[in-house]
């Protein structure tokens, strides 16, 4: 007992420690930057500043916010589009054919991010694997320029956050009560009925976390576009990136940073209160 | 009441892998009636009721509704609903919405829906919660949605899975008398499962008592506790008491058992032949207790002593151990002439039982 306490404690302490450390200090400083004034020569001037805030928006950070949440928003959609039969299918086999899948699933995640994304160049160049493919089959003539495009963006989003969105999905469609679906179907509902008045519903929980887990990242993943895009594809990720690396403006920046997060909270905040209202299924009592 | 049978079972046969659910079951349920499917847990009640939904489907046999076989007929096509055991309302929907699902998913006008889920929520005494949602109803609440929601849509035939089995027991009294009281305003054909004999007895028109897939007997809750037709049955439905006995002689439906050396007079339904070992079975409440010293050597009697003696207000349980080993139980009605019979520890007693009361085996 009072050895359990202790170790309670320590590990709670060390937690504590740790995201403090690691994430709580580190973000009130980009919230501090983000009130200050740039110094050209790296890091801030100590003197408070809103300007970061003011040329947020900017009309050129604006097309930047437009082409990233457009591009954010289609990745999402497509991966939703993609991830839900999967995560349904997921629910419905024998337990090992399962557990195969999701292994098949995280193992690329053992594989650096940026190794897999030098992988998708490989794949996509004018000499690569799709190109090559579709010259064999005699569908095209000449190789299509995939690379280097917003397409190859796209592509390499989808591809790097697909899990993302299924582990989410599975994990509310899993918690979904059969019965349900049978009282459905013993009520006179049909497929697609079930679908749209039980399961999707039922599922929302599940949709909203995965989006805001693949929405958020598609904003911020600076390599990608990086790799991918060309010089010429700039994405929110990219432009807080170039504040810190190549201009020098830490406080605007972490103003875009701290849009970033509040984003984030918005939508965390979304999925909180859908998911309430979806889990008060059971049969509790409230007063 | 009209005779035909609305539902019928002929060889109705499920296996699960390699286990024998429902074997080869043969069932009539007659129109306008509240049948029981009474049975220990994993006898195949259950299943007997999603095949009759049709959320499961036979292995063998068929299943027969209003005479037309239900085979390849999909649950949303058949004219009966379910009312589910903890009741799988939809959690998301108000109870309005769950109540009017059913007719929604049949395309009828809005007008009519408003009408038709009001008068079910009045026949069920949920009027005025039309916009509450599942999770904020008590468990009683929970239930008369389900039963709303299945009966709106005015089937042929209602099945309902313990459907008071997430009660408490008060609250189980009360539904109890009111889903009685509902099947007889609205006419309507309960199929209903239960692995609580209680519930069965009281409510229930017929009885059908099963054990591993079968039917062990069918019949009135009369027919099922007077006469029960085998030791299941017997053992499954109420307390009682069995004796090892032999027959000594038969004559005229009735017979002479020989019980730990005394000649009982019984009578022989089942046509038991001399020199045959039987079993005899009482009721608690059948058996007859005296005192020791009323003993008359004239007819046959038991004799034991009071092991234990259980005050239980209408009725007082007495534990009698017998002389020759037995432990017999017996319930005693409070007898107004007979106040100043008290039994206590400890106290000899002799038992026996008027003729005709008892069912042998």
């Amino acid at each position: 007992m009072e050895r359990g306490q202790r170790f309670r404690n320590a590990a709670i302490g060390l937690t504590l420690v740790w995201i403090t450390v690691f994430v709580a200090i580190p973000y009130l400083l980009v919230v501090l930057f983000s009130f200050l004034t740039p110094n050209p020569a790296g890091t801030v001037t100590w003197e408070f500043s809103l300007e970061s805030y003011r040329s947020i928006f900017s009309p050129v950070f604006l097309k930047v916010c437009q082409s990233s949440f457009a591009l954010a928003l289609g990745t999402t959609a497509l991966t939703l589009l993609t991830a839900y039969p999967f995560a349904f299918i997921l629910t419905r086999i024998p337990e090992y054919i399962r557990r195969t899948l999701i292994l098949l699933m995280i193992i690329p995640f053992w594989t650096s991010s940026l190794i897999r994304t030098y992988a998708l160049i490989i794949i996509l160049k004018a000499n690569g694997l799709v190109n090559g493919f579709l010259m064999g089959m005699g569908w095209i003539t000449e190789p299509v320029s995939i690379l280097y495009t917003q397409v190859a963006v796209f592509i390499g989003l989808v591809y790097t956050l697909l899990p993302f969105m299924i582990l989410p999905l599975y994990a509310s469609l899993q918690k979904l009560d059969r019965r349900l679906i049978e009282a459905a179907r013993d009520l006179g509902a049909r497929g697609w009925h079930i679908f749209f008045h039980i399961v999707l519903p039922l599922s929302l929980p599940g949709i909203i976390a995965g989006s805001t887990m693949v929405f958020l990242p598609a904003l911020g993943l600076f390599y990608i576009p990086d790799l991918l895009g060309g010089a010429r594809s700039m994405l929110i990720g990219n432009f807080i990136k170039d504040q810190f690396l190549a201009t020098s403006n830490w406080p605007l920046g972490s103003a875009a940073s701290v849009l970033l997060t509040i984003l984030m909270f918005l939508m965390l905040g979304w999925y909180f209160v859908v998911s309430r209202r979806a889990n008060q299924g059971d049969m509790k009592e409230l007063a | 009441m009209d005779r035909d049978p609305i539902v019928r079972l002929r060889g109705a046969t499920k296996r699960f892998d390699d286990v024998v659910a429902v074997d080869a079951l043969d069932l009539d349920i007659y129109q306008g009636e509240f049948l029981t499917l009474l049975g220990p847990s994993g006898c195949g009640k259950t299943t007997v009721l999603r095949l009759i939904a049709g959320f499961e489907s036979l292995d063998d046999g068929e299943i027969l509704m209003n005479g037309t076989s239900l085979d390849g007929t999909p649950p949303n096509k058949r004219n009966v609903n379910t009312v589910f055991q903890s009741y799988a309302l939809f959690p998301h929907m108000t109870v309005f919405d769950n109540i009017a699902f059913g007719l929604k998913m049949k395309q009828i006008g809005s007008e009519v829906i408003r009408e038709q889920v009001t008068e079910a929520l009045s026949i069920v005494k949920l009027a005025g919660l039309e916009m509450r949602r599942p999770h904020q109803l008590s468990g009683g609440q929970q239930q008369r949605v389900a039963m709303a929601r299945a009966l709106v849509n005015k089937p042929q035939v209602l099945l309902l899975d313990e459907p008071l089995s997430a009660l408490d027991y008060r609250l189980r009294q009360e539904m109890e008398i009111e889903l009685k009281h509902l099947h007889r305003r609205l006419g309507i054909t309960f199929v209903f499962v239960t692995h609580d004999q209680e519930e069965a007895i009281s409510m229930s028109d017929r009885i059908a008592v099963m054990n591993a897939g079968r039917i062990e007997q069918i019949g009135t809750p009369t027919q099922i506790y007077e006469e029960p037709e085998n030791m299941f049955v017997a053992k499954f439905v109420g307390e009682i008491n069995v004796f090892e006995g032999r027959i000594l002689d038969v004559h005229n439906g009735s017979a002479v058992v020989d019980v730990h050396g005394q000649s009982f007079k019984v009578q022989n339904r089942k046509n038991h032949l001399p020199g045959q070992g039987v079993k005899v079975l009482l009721r608690p409440e059948d058996i007859m207790v005296y005192k020791e010293e009323e003993a008359d050597p004239a007819y046959p009697y038991l004799s034991g002593t009071i092991e234990d003696v259980i005050y239980k207000g209408k009725t007082v349980d007495l534990i009698i151990t017998l002389d020759a080993g037995e432990t017999v139980f017996v319930t005693q009605f409070f007898n107004e002439d007979q106040e100043n019979v008290i039994y206590r520890h400890g106290h000899k007693v002799i038992i026996d039982w008027p003729y005709g009361w008892e069912v042998v085996l």
